[in-house]
């Protein structure tokens, strides 16, 4: 028998098949197909939790996702622990281990309880009040030291995983014509007339079976059969079809634009072994031509002094608890409410020989069917009757009766003893996807609801969700939302088939906001919200202090805030608003509904994504050649470039100071593929790059190339790189590696929309080309033995040319170009070749004692030579004047991108931040990149500094340290002597021009 | 899933009159409706913009095969460049296919809306990609060069994933 509170026979679960499970510490047996909210109540377990504020016993409240107090830790091993699961959701599997939360040291003994003594110590907005002082203790002291320590140690539910996710998670787009949400009555047939149309159809469910409320129907015959028979019958009819995916386990969360619908479907979590191929979790992400909102409604609480106690549950809840999972909630109940659900779960209760202690119907007349059948069951229906108080420490003993006066008050009627209170407000149906659609709410008062009004994107609601009320209702709707759906998907709708629905219940009530009692200023709580412990007190208070927007009580009270969103409470929160404010309840409006509709994990979010796949990790043609020869590598952007080439015993420093002599002195190879390319073809394309760049194009020679500097509209410098033209109308337009997609998309979208008369195209080809770089005063005479069909000459391949021709047998092209300051190369040959033409170029370098030099030596060697790297030496709000560029720009040029933005009078201020060097009064001193720059050594407080250091290295060939800087007015200001304010003092630095090395430019004639 | 090899690639780009003027010379009449791909014996065009063709080719002398073909394009502005070495192809088939590429993939693959012989310039989780139907279960998936090994196994990610329970 698998627990005590177990019916002998009905609902859906396997007696069978005994599951043995675990809840702080304590062994329990369940059955399959239980929850472990099922599976506890079976075993007469209500007490599950401590609420997050008073630490006050909680249990079991509902049976499904919109649970507040039941939330519990899964622990699978050492990194599978999820905390704050529903128990209402978590299957049951063999060797569950489950704990309970926020308590020390124990459930039944919860030192935290103590809060509640001081609970008005906690009012609504308290940690806006309390935690203000002493003043004399200095501004803040109290509370950085005292309170907020305090507050976060108290803080927050369950304990985050403390090890690396060890699951993995996947993700599937899919497109559908009709996505149904909900597999209720309403979902079911929607999704059945939509199939049936010959759409494709997805049917998601977050329970493990589909069928929703039709699960726990015992009474109803649908097309003559069972509801559980008809549910089997139209789930096999849906699963035969192959245009029709069901997804049970699966949680619409959010609804997105355009009718992009993301699911977070659990995978393995059921399951006591999973497959470790399997993923944990995938997140769907739906791109639907209609959606069908079948989503049901949530059942209320009443509030009243005491409602929380363990042993208070929704009176739905328990009836789906014993229909669906044969747990019996205990021996004796007792029935409050103003919805006909109570007398549902008391006639189901009864049937399983549980003691109806009474029905308290708050409603003074109550007009239910149900009533003369409770009656003729023997059960005692009192109507105008409430609850108005209730004992128990851990679990509910009795309540406190009162009889409803009509001038609203209420009289204290005397206890009764009960083991549990089954309560029920009413029925809110879940709109929240529709809200997330944009949909706009309509107050219906005749429902007492906001239901869905005129919708905003392609969705239908339908069922309960809607408003539907009578089963035949909700199923007849449930089909016309499928047939429309389906119509406007653009399919053809069958006729149906009428269904017959008898003997269904119909339920009918409800009310919202707080249940009077007499003691009113009682300390008694009376809860809203149970996962963030807000009273009926607190969000009187709120109101008594000033406020009156639902937004504001919201954020002040925190009723709505939890991880459920206030799924149970927020409507009695308005209910309060509005009788404190004697204003209608529309009126005082509605919060946003947000995504995610329950809690998301991360992983399903990040699904692949992780690891290596976090993102692509870019490699050039050349890469593994660096591999092999011991490159250290670092990332740019998502590129991989080998940084320096360490030799046995060096550090970095010493193989870039190697590397640097090297290239000064002889010859060096640097891998230069990741450099954007970008072919730029067509009778216009040198009207387009002028219209682009600073500079002019038009007077480029074949087979010479020229610096660039590309501008935005702002008149700041964004890209810059070499541009070589081939051919008449032919450029190889080079950009640097992080800007190479941005400048291609940029480049295009210019010619789209702004140049669309130019007969011009773009071709990335980035990725087409290797390219070699040789540096050096040896690279000629290295280089030189490979090419054929180029004289690299002195006089015929002047600095700044280009030719095609073949190199290593290959066809390449070969730019005179530097980076460096030192006569150099750069070879282009297809990237398939890359790595062989590089060995061939290698070999011959090593004739000359060269070497293979990384990123580290190529920046110190083109500071050496003043050479910016834009987004080093730039940050997005530095001009051509400022990097002292202003020769490049095209004096004869009517207009480039950004040339009316430079005539700013911001942009021509003297003080504007200018590019400088920097040489440290003692030369061993390198600067750190990114320190500030002041006039005095130690500057007041508050001063503003007059720039920041953009690259600083130790130079070899100079033997010191140099620095570019970015200094307010720096040109003017060279030979002075300014500060580099650090943590152990300012270190003083001399104002030069940016250029140490060679400052004629004699090497690169060479 | 297998590497499809090296072979002939060459961006083109221009005027409907210069693209038919090339197909002649191409032997593949280049696709005028958009996301479509023609082919002759080893010989694709896949349309990929308004202006804009992917030219495939078997491997060999590229750069003769864009002689030729400017040649006939002639005057007609336009631009046609060699990128046979800036991607690779992989040939993806089996039952599951679909749903692997839907793993990151966001098109709908169903075959009436991406019927055979359809292609597409799409995403495949963060990286940028080529999509041809070569067959109801068969695509041919150009890549970057350097993000292939990114396309590999994010594929091979996704099939282990792949409809499990």
């Amino acid at each position: 028998m698998s627990g005590p509170f177990r019916t002998p026979s009905g609902g859906r679960i396997d007696r069978a098949a005994p599951l043995s499970f675990t809840f702080d510490g304590a062994r329990y047996v369940g059955v399959a197909g239980d929850t472990l909210a099922s599976a506890l109540l079976a075993n007469g377990v209500h007490l599950v939790g401590r609420s997050i504020k008073y630490h006050r016993p909680r249990g079991i409240l509902s049976a499904g996702a919109e649970e507040p107090n039941a939330l519990v830790t899964v622990i699978r091993d050492g990194g599978r622990v999820t905390p704050n699961l529903r128990a209402t959701q978590i299957e049951l599997y063999d060797g569950l281990v489950t704990v309970s939360q926020n308590r020390w040291p124990s459930l039944h003994h919860d030192v935290g309880a103590i809060a509640g003594c001081f609970s008005p110590l906690f009012p609504a907005g308290f940690y806006y009040k309390t935690f203000m002082g002493p003043r004399w203790l200095g501004s803040n002291w109290a509370w950085t030291r005292v309170y907020e320590p305090l507050i976060r140690r108290a803080a927050g539910l369950g304990r985050a995983p403390t090890s690396p996710d060890p699951d993995h998670y996947a993700s599937r787009y899919a497109h559908c014509d009709v996505l149904v949400v909900g597999s209720g009555p309403a979902g079911l047939c929607a999704a059945l007339a939509a199939a049936q149309a010959g759409g494709r159809v997805i049917l998601c469910d977050e329970q493990s079976e589909m069928g929703g409320s039709l699960l726990s129907e015992t009474t109803a015959i649908v097309d003559g059969k069972s509801a559980l028979d008809w549910i089997a019958d139209k789930i096999d009819l849906l699963s035969s079809q192959d245009r029709v995916t069901l997804l049970p386990r699966t949680q619409a969360f959010g609804y997105f634009h355009d009718n992009f619908i993301a699911l977070a479907e659990r995978v393995t979590d059921h399951l006591a072994n999973p497959d470790p191929a399997s993923p944990r979790e995938r997140l769907w992400q739906v791109f639907a031509k209609q959606v069908v909102l079948a989503t049901g409604a949530i059942e209320r609480p009443l509030m009243f002094p005491d409602n929380d106690r363990p042993g208070i549950m929704l009176a739905g809840a328990a009836h789906t608890y014993l229909e669906r999972y044969g747990a019996k909630p205990g021996h004796r109940a007792a029935l409050v409410g103003s919805h006909d659900t109570i007398y549902r779960a008391a006639l189901a209760l009864a049937r399983q020989d549980v003691v109806i202690a009474g029905i308290f119907d708050n409603r003074s007349h109550p007009d239910s069917d149900l009533i003369p059948l409770a009656r003729e069951a023997g059960i005692t229906v009192t109507t105008g009757a409430t609850i108005i108080g209730t004992s128990g420490r851990l679990r509910l003993s009795k309540v406190r009766l009162g009889v409803l006066s009509d001038d609203g008050s209420a009289r204290d009627a005397g206890d009764l003893a009960c083991d549990h209170l089954l309560m029920s407000g009413g029925w809110t149906p879940s709109v929240h996807l529709f809200s997330q659609s944009r949909g706009k709410l309509a107050w219906h008062p005749d429902k007492q609801a906001f239901l869905p009004a005129r919708s905003h994107a392609r969705v239908w609601s339908a069922g309960t969700c809607a408003g539907d009320n009578e089963l035949s209702e909700v199923i007849e709707n449930g089909f016309a939302a499928g047939e429309n759906a389906a119509r406007a998907a653009g399919l053809m709708a069958r006729p149906r088939v009428a269904v017959a629905v008898e003997n269904a219940q119909t339920l009918n009530g409800g009310s919202l906001g707080e249940l009077p009692h007499p003691n009113r200023h009682s300390r008694k709580m009376a809860f809203v919200d149970f996962q963030n412990d807000v009273t009926s007190e607190d969000l009187k208070l709120a109101v008594r202090e000033g406020f009156q927007s639902i937004e504001h009580v919201k954020r002040y009270t925190t009723t709505g805030m939890a991880t459920d969103q206030g799924k149970t409470s927020n409507m009695n929160a308005l209910g309060i608003m509005s009788s404190q404010l004697n204003i209608p309840l529309p009126d005082v409006g509605l919060t946003t509904f947000r995504a995610p509709y329950t809690p998301v994990t991360f992983g399903t979010l990040a699904a692949h994504s992780r690891g290596d796949l976090f993102d692509p990790i870019r490699r050039t043609p050349i890469d593994s050649w660096a591999q092999d020869n011991g490159a250290v590598f670092e990332d740019a952007g998502p590129w991989k470039r080998a940084r320096y080439f360490p030799k046995a015993g060096e550090d970095m420093h010493a193989a870039v100071r190697r590397e640097c002599r090297i290239v000064r002195s002889a010859v060096g190879v640097l891998d230069a593929s990741t450099f954007g390319k970008i072919e730029v073809v067509g009778p216009d394309a040198s009207e387009f790059l002028k219209r682009l760049y600073v500079n002019d194009f038009r007077n480029l020679e074949i087979g010479q190339c020229r610096y660039g500097v590309l501008l935005n509209e702002a008149g700041f410098v964004i890209d810059d790189g070499v541009i070589g033209r081939l051919a008449e109308s032919t450029f190889h337009v080079t950009t640097t590696t992080g800007g190479a997609a941005r400048v291609l998309h940029l480049m295009e979208d210019y010619l789209q929309t702004e140049f669309p008369d130019l007969a011009c195209w773009l071709t990335s080809t980035t990725e087409h080309w290797a390219v070699i770089a040789v540096q050096g005063p040896k690279s000629r005479d290295a280089l030189a033995p490979l090419v054929e069909g180029i004289d690299l000459g002195k006089a015929s391949f002047p600095h700044m040319s280009l030719a095609e021709g073949k190199v290593a047998g290959v066809p390449a092209r070969v730019f005179r170009v530097s980076f460096t300051g030192e006569l150099g190369f750069e070879v282009n040959v297809p990237a398939d070749y890359g790595r062989s033409v590089w060995e061939l170029i290698w070999q011959e370098v090593c004739l000359y004692d060269g070497c293979a030099y990384g990123t580290e030596a190529m920046h110190v060697l083109r500071a050496e030579k003043g050479f910016v790297i834009v987004g080093q030496e730039t940050d997005g709000t530095v001009t051509v004047g400022d990097l002292g560029f202003g020769w490049a720009v095209g004096k004869q040029k009517q207009d480039f991108v950004g040339k009316r933005s430079l005539s700013r009078s911001d942009m021509i201020k003297a003080d504007r931040h200018q590019l400088v060097g920097l040489q440290t009064v003692d030369p061993k001193i390198v600067l750190e990149e990114g320190a500030q720059i002041t006039i005095e050594s130690s500057s007041t407080a508050g001063a503003a500094a007059l720039g920041h250091v953009t690259s600083s290295y130790w130079s070899d060939a100079l033997g010191r340290s140099i620095a570019l800087a970015l200094v307010s007015g720096g040109r003017k200001r060279r030979g002075e002597r300014l500060h580099v304010p650090m943590p152990g003092g300012a270190i003083e630095v001399v104002v030069t021009a940016p250029v140490f090395y060679d400052p004629k430019g004699e090497r690169l004639g060479g | 899933m297998r590497d499809a090899g090296p072979a002939v690639r060459l961006a083109f780009r221009g005027s409907l009159t210069a693209a038919a003027a090339l197909g002649m010379a191409f032997g593949v009449a280049l696709p005028t409706t958009p996301c479509r791909a023609v082919s002759s014996g080893e010989r694709h065009a896949l349309w990929l913009g308004p202006d804009e063709w992917l030219l495939v080719g078997p491997n060999g002398d590229s750069a003769a095969l864009a002689a030729t073909l400017a040649g006939a394009v002639g005057t007609l502005p336009h631009s046609l460049v060699d990128v046979s070495h800036r991607s690779a192809t992989l040939r993806l088939g089996g039952s599951g296919v679909m749903d692997i590429l839907n793993a990151g993939c966001a098109l709908d693959l169903d075959p009436a809306a991406f019927p055979v012989g359809m292609c597409a310039r799409t995403l495949l989780g963060k990286a940028e990609i080529v999509l041809w139907r070569l067959a109801p279960l068969s695509f041919h998936l150009e890549a970057s060069r350097s993000y292939v090994p990114y396309v590999i196994a994010f594929l091979r990610t996704a099939e282990v994933a792949y409809d499990r329970a």
